[in-house]
């Protein structure tokens, strides 16, 4: 188990656990949002093959 | 020798590659800042001087590392789209910008709650604090030109040219502890010599550097497959790209 002394960072917790999440919370958006924009752009890519093929027919 | 830099002109070649490496990058990744982050935190020695809050440095200083690195790298790849003619290379600018920006977000946010235990503020117009600040101002200049233009090449090319230019804020940052009188601490890592930390701080900070560095080359080729798609939407070799 880890101690309390721990969590309270030698009275610093209140800069250094923020810190910490806010770097997890940067980490955590670079990948949702990286995934998200391959994710848009196969599906736009995907429509146009499509549109060009629908054209072509 | 140079085939393997004109390979990279090749969309389908960089599509494919940036496909491959993604999961290493990711894993190699999550071990790295996983090990580092638990080794900062939970092992590492307090600082004699700033007790449990220097440990703030595991999560500022790579950010702040990264903020630099992707800017190079943004700045390199509009450079060399520029002069080649290789239209990849704005690619992998665009999807660097959004990932600096982020990071360097998360060194200002990182030092400003270290600057309030340390130096009594959140906030000081320190030149190393300004220059990241300046650093900031570019990523989004950069982003916000990109998409102004009605003609995307000209968009490019104007981002390149403006992340060229701002490349000059890059050795401001690195230097302003030495050039002017800071609040910000001098080099502890990257200076000639000896590091001046003990091995038991230092290595879960150089972890958290590859740990970062890694995720950094993961999230780059992910949104570095979109913007590829995005630009070659056309292509015959995208079906195949799909299908798979």
């Amino acid at each position: 188990m880890i101690s309390s002394s721990f969590w309270s960072m030698g009275g610093y917790a209140r800069y250094v656990w923020p810190c910490v999440a806010f770097v997890c919370t940067v980490l955590a958006w670079n990948l949702w949002s990286a995934l998200r924009y391959f994710a848009a752009a196969r599906q736009r890519a995907a429509r146009a093959l499509a549109m060009a093929a629908s054209d072509s027919a | 020798m140079w085939t393997w830099f004109y390979r990279l002109a090749s969309p389908p070649y960089v599509y494919r590659v940036a496909a491959g490496l993604t999961p290493w990058f990711l894993t190699l990744a999550a071990i790295a800042i996983g090990c580092g982050l638990i080794a900062g935190l939970v092992f590492a020695p307090p600082d004699y001087q700033q007790g449990d809050a220097f440990r703030i440095i595991y999560v500022h200083a790579p950010s702040a590392w990264l903020s630099l690195f992707a800017y190079i790298t943004m700045a390199l790849a509009g450079g060399i789209a520029l002069i080649w003619r290789i239209k990849m290379g704005h690619a992998v600018a665009a999807a660097s910008a959004p990932i600096g920006a982020s990071f360097t977000l998360a060194a200002l946010v990182t030092g400003s709650l270290w600057g309030r235990p340390m130096w009594g503020t959140y906030w000081a117009w320190d030149p190393r604090l300004t220059s990241e600040l300046i650093l900031l101002f570019l990523y989004v200049g950069v982003m916000a030109l990109r998409p102004a233009f009605e003609d995307p090449g000209r968009g490019d090319r104007a981002a390149a040219l403006l992340s060229i230019v701002g490349v000059v804020n890059v050795p401001i940052i690195k230097y302003s502890v030495v050039w002017w009188n800071s609040l910000h601490q001098g080099a502890t890592v990257a200076k000639l010599g000896k590091p001046s930390m003990p091995g038991s701080m230092l290595w879960p900070l150089l972890t958290m550097f590859l740990g970062f560095m890694l995720f950094y080359g993961a999230v780059l080729c992910i949104r570095l497959r979109g913007e590829v798609l995005n630009r070659e939407r056309q292509a015959m070799w995208v079906r195949e790209a799909l299908k798979s």
